[in-house]
């Protein structure tokens, strides 16, 4: 070997240093670096389902309303707005405009809000349309997209019927599932919509410049955008995708970017290097949802509240999951929903219960003889394939087995197995989870109805139905929250599933990035308002 | 010439097929359902994401469907981000994979020929020792462990410096390259440094080898001349594998640096059971590797005249 490669290398890196150097933070150019931990797979807000995608949505695109930094409700496209029983009516503003320079207009969100609901589109997000009136029958194929109860009166009134008394609908139309898309661009890109960054237009806070997929991306301020005075932030450059959070946290060390999830592991250093910690509640519930179908031992009422009995939500928070943030599971309804005035738990709280093994015993005891059986057959537990979720499987395998002397089998599976194991009923418990899609408490609230495809444990329970249908058809809070309050005691007597925990997330941030927000629904971190200091 | 290379890009294909066959019983036969997600979905929204990937027809039908496709390089949709194409996601990152690669296995044939013939010269003695200590936990330490430390020893030599010196993770400029390449090529290096070292004692008794002493040529002619050419046969041999597994299996590596490259999204894709891509890279990687090791072949014959290609 000649004496050129080390040379070679030493001119490349001293070379190369120049445009390394740039940090995570640029106070005069206002950037900001992140790392994304997925490649978004699906940036058309009609599809889109994954975190990232609509994290990145929420800032390149806005709807008729969107959230302020302190997580009100405000104007976004819509200027006004006006709900009845109904009826809605939004009255766009004119300053909107698209990157191309065309103004948004009410037949943008016609044009999306059809386009999702064609069952053509598959979109897998199109229920949270169905207060629009038709929009179920339409997304069934059973009508034509045009039949959909939403009209353009003119470019900038839209008027929306209402399949029933839909009093969050204001609320529903931040998400990215209702932000508009204009349709000469989407007809002129049809499959390759989204595909790239030249394969869409923006009319949020900012539009992409740059997207190498799986590698970076590069957003910047959109100087179309009408709100632009109050947007800091001159880009937000991705530069790194990766699922790998000690990388993450690597890179935040070398202050490359600056936002970075922890987990249990990352966590010790993160304190070892004497961060500060932040902590998230996501609004996600996490808990245990038992097979009801016939059949499964498991559709036992003693049996589900033996194990409510024995089930220790402290012990599980504290010891089990051990980071900071996490919130003891209660109820299905996490504490975070707005109630009447007040937040629902607050309004009505849940059943509080302490883990009571002489009871859990007893029930199991009656449970045996109900079912005829002697002792129980060993239960199969469902889990993802996280070292968190086996963590936290083992943990309840243990318990149970102390506390009741029932015996778990742990059936850890990767997600789409599991998700197919789930749908086609074949366990006994499976670790489940629920997210909310909109700030209502509906979002919980109707996942153990009868028809709800997502509830698969398949309860089914006329009384629980009942009162779903109640809230579904009223728009006067207090009946809205007094049938909720139902389902929360009957998800509570019926042992119908069994609370784990709310989770928490911790993260790091650097302290030069001020007005970052974090959001329950919608795009989670919010950077829109954000700015640095120096 | 000619003819031993048509049989072996005609056995070549064979092989691929037979890839492509048994990965598409395997795929089908794994649990779970592509199309379902977190959210369930109404019939006829399942109806017609089956329609669009022509999951609705039988099994036999959809395989000579693909096979068809494949024939004429179409691979389809990803099912993961239903605007790509596999074709573009294969085009848009296996360079990426393959920079890394190549540049991993410039690192291991360096090394792994040099350690080797230090070894081989310093048989038994300290160099030796070390060298092949370390070559043991080369090939034992598994590659997640090797990527994890050369990152953590980056944010430390960064820190230490007080200034980005070469970056923790990413992909674009070359000094993006160094660590992740050298950590890929690790294991290989170790392996290389093995055969070579064995091969060169080999060598080292030959009769060629006195010959050249007795005519009273440099020691450093006889080792580059004599020894080490006749050394690195062997080494050739398992480098054509080496580089396919190598520009293939870089996952951790890619997964750690942040490297956009396409073993995330060959191992992503089998835990994602997106069934376009994991057929699409399949085939890519093993008609790759086939085409990887009838190279060797021919090349060993360049190196060894004695190898006559029949």
């Amino acid at each position: 070997m000649n004496t050129s490669l080390p040379i070679f290398l030493a001119v490349m890196i001293l070379l190369q240093n120049s445009w390394c150097q740039a940090d995570a933070t640029d106070f005069h150019t206002q950037t900001i670096k992140l790392a994304l931990t997925q490649e978004p797979p699906q940036l058309n807000g009609m599809k889109a389902t994954d975190q990232v995608s609509v994290m990145v949505l929420g800032h390149i695109m806005e709807g008729l309303t969107r959230y302020d930094r302190r997580g009100r409700l405000v104007p976004g496209v819509a200027e006004r707005w006006e709900i009845t029983d109904k009826r809605a009516t939004f009255w766009l503003r004119p300053d909107a405009r698209w990157s191309n320079g065309d103004t948004v207009t009410a037949h943008d969100f016609v044009f999306a809000w059809r386009t999702t609901l064609n069952p053509a589109t598959a979109s897998e997000y199109a229920f949270i349309l169905y207060a629009i009136k038709n929009a179920e029958a339409i997304n069934q194929g059973k009508m034509a997209p045009e039949q959909l109860g939403v009209q353009a009166l003119d470019d900038f009134t839209l008027t929306i019927e209402l399949e029933r008394p839909t009093a969050y609908f204001s609320k529903l139309t931040a998400f990215v599932s209702y932000f508009p898309i204009q349709e000469k661009f989407y007809k002129s890109r049809l499959d390759r919509y989204a595909a790239d960054a030249d394969d869409l237009i923006f009319n949020g806070p900012f539009k992409m410049t740059d997207w190498v997929h799986s590698a970076s991306m590069k957003l910047k301020k959109n100087p179309l955008y009408w709100n632009r005075d109050q947007i800091k932030l001159n880009a937000i450059e991705a530069d790194y995708i990766t699922a790998d959070t000690r990388a993450r946290l690597n890179l935040f060390i070398d202050d490359k970017i600056i936002f970075t999830r922890l987990d249990g592991e990352t966590y010790q250093d993160a304190l070892t290097r004497k961060f500060r910690i932040r902590s998230f509640s996501t609004g996600s519930v996490f808990f245990l949802e038992y097979n009801h179908r016939p059949g499964r031992v498991t559709s036992n009422l003693s049996l589900r509240q033996a194990i409510s009995a024995v089930f220790n939500a402290d012990e599980f928070v504290n010891k089990v999951l051990a980071t900071p943030g996490n919130l003891r599971g209660e109820s299905l309804f996490p504490v975070w929903l707005s109630g009447t005035e007040d937040k629902f738990r607050v309004e009505y709280p849940a059943q509080k219960v302490a883990p009571d093994t002489a009871l859990g015993r007893k029930l199991l005891t009656q449970a045996g003889l109900q079912l005829g059986i002697a002792h129980i057959p060993p239960l199969v537990l469902l889990v993802g394939d996280s070292p968190t979720a086996a963590k936290q499987a083992e943990y309840l395998q243990g318990l149970l087995k102390n506390k009741l002397d029932l015996d778990i089998k742990i059936d850890i599976q990767t997600f789409k197995q599991r998700l197919a194991k789930m749908t086609s009923g074949d366990f006994d418990m499976v670790g489940a989870g629920w997210g909310p899609d909109f700030d209502d408490v509906m979002t919980f609230g109707d996942l153990f109805a009868s028809w709800n495809l997502n509830n698969r444990g398949r309860y089914n329970n006329a009384e629980y139905d009942r009162f779903v249908r109640t809230a579904m058809n009223s728009s006067i809070p207090k009946i809205r929250m007094d049938a909720m309050a139902e389902l929360q005691r009957i998800i509570h007597e019926d042992a119908v599933i069994l609370p784990l925990y709310e989770q928490g997330v911790i993260y790091l941030l650097n302290p030069k990035v001020r007005g970052v927000v974090r959001k329950v629904v919608g795009a989670d971190p919010d950077f829109t308002f954000a700015r640095i200091v120096q | 010439m000619l003819s031993y290379i048509t049989k072996r890009l005609v056995a070549g294909l064979i092989t691929v097929w037979f890839i492509a066959t048994a990965t598409f019983i395997a795929m089908h036969l794994v649990p779970g359902d592509p199309l379902m997600n977190q959210k369930a979905v109404s019939a006829e929204i399942r109806l017609n994401l089956e329609r669009k990937y022509g999951l609705d027809k039988p099994v036999v039908e959809q395989y000579f469907i693909f096979l068809g496709n494949m024939l004429t390089g179409d691979f389809g949709i990803s099912y993961t981000q239903q605007n790509r194409k596999v074709n573009d996601i294969i085009k848009d990152h296996f360079p990426v994979s393959a920079t890394l690669g190549i540049l991993a296995i410039f690192f291991a044939t360096l090394g792994g020929i040099l350690w080797g013939a230090i070894t081989a010269v310093y048989k038994n003695r300290l160099p030796d020792i070390i060298i092949m200590f370390l070559v043991i936990l080369g090939i034992s330490v598994p590659s997640f462990v090797f990527a994890a430390l050369g990152q953590l020893l980056l944010v430390n030599l960064n820190q230490l410096v007080g200034q980005s010196v070469l970056p923790v993770a990413g992909w674009g400029t070359f000094s993006h390259m160094l660590m992740p390449s050298m950590v890929l090529g690790l294991s290989t290096m170790a392996l290389l440094t093995r055969l070579m070292r064995s091969s060169m004692l080999d060598v080292v008794n030959e009769d060629y080898i006195k010959t050249a002493k007795a005519k009273g040529l440099s020691p450093l002619r006889i080792f580059f001349r004599h020894q080490l050419r006749n050394a690195i046969l062997p080494v050739i041999t398992v480098l054509g594998p080496q580089i396919a597994a190598i520009t293939t299996g870089g996952f951790v590596v890619e997964l750690v640096f942040a490297i956009p490259g396409l073993g995330r999204y060959f191992v992503q894709a089998v835990q994602q059971l997106d069934y376009t891509v994991i057929m699409g890279t399949t085939v890519f990687y093993g008609s790759f590797l086939v085409l990887m090791v009838i190279l060797v072949d021919i090349v060993y014959g360049f190196i060894d005249p004695r190898v006559r290609l029949q």
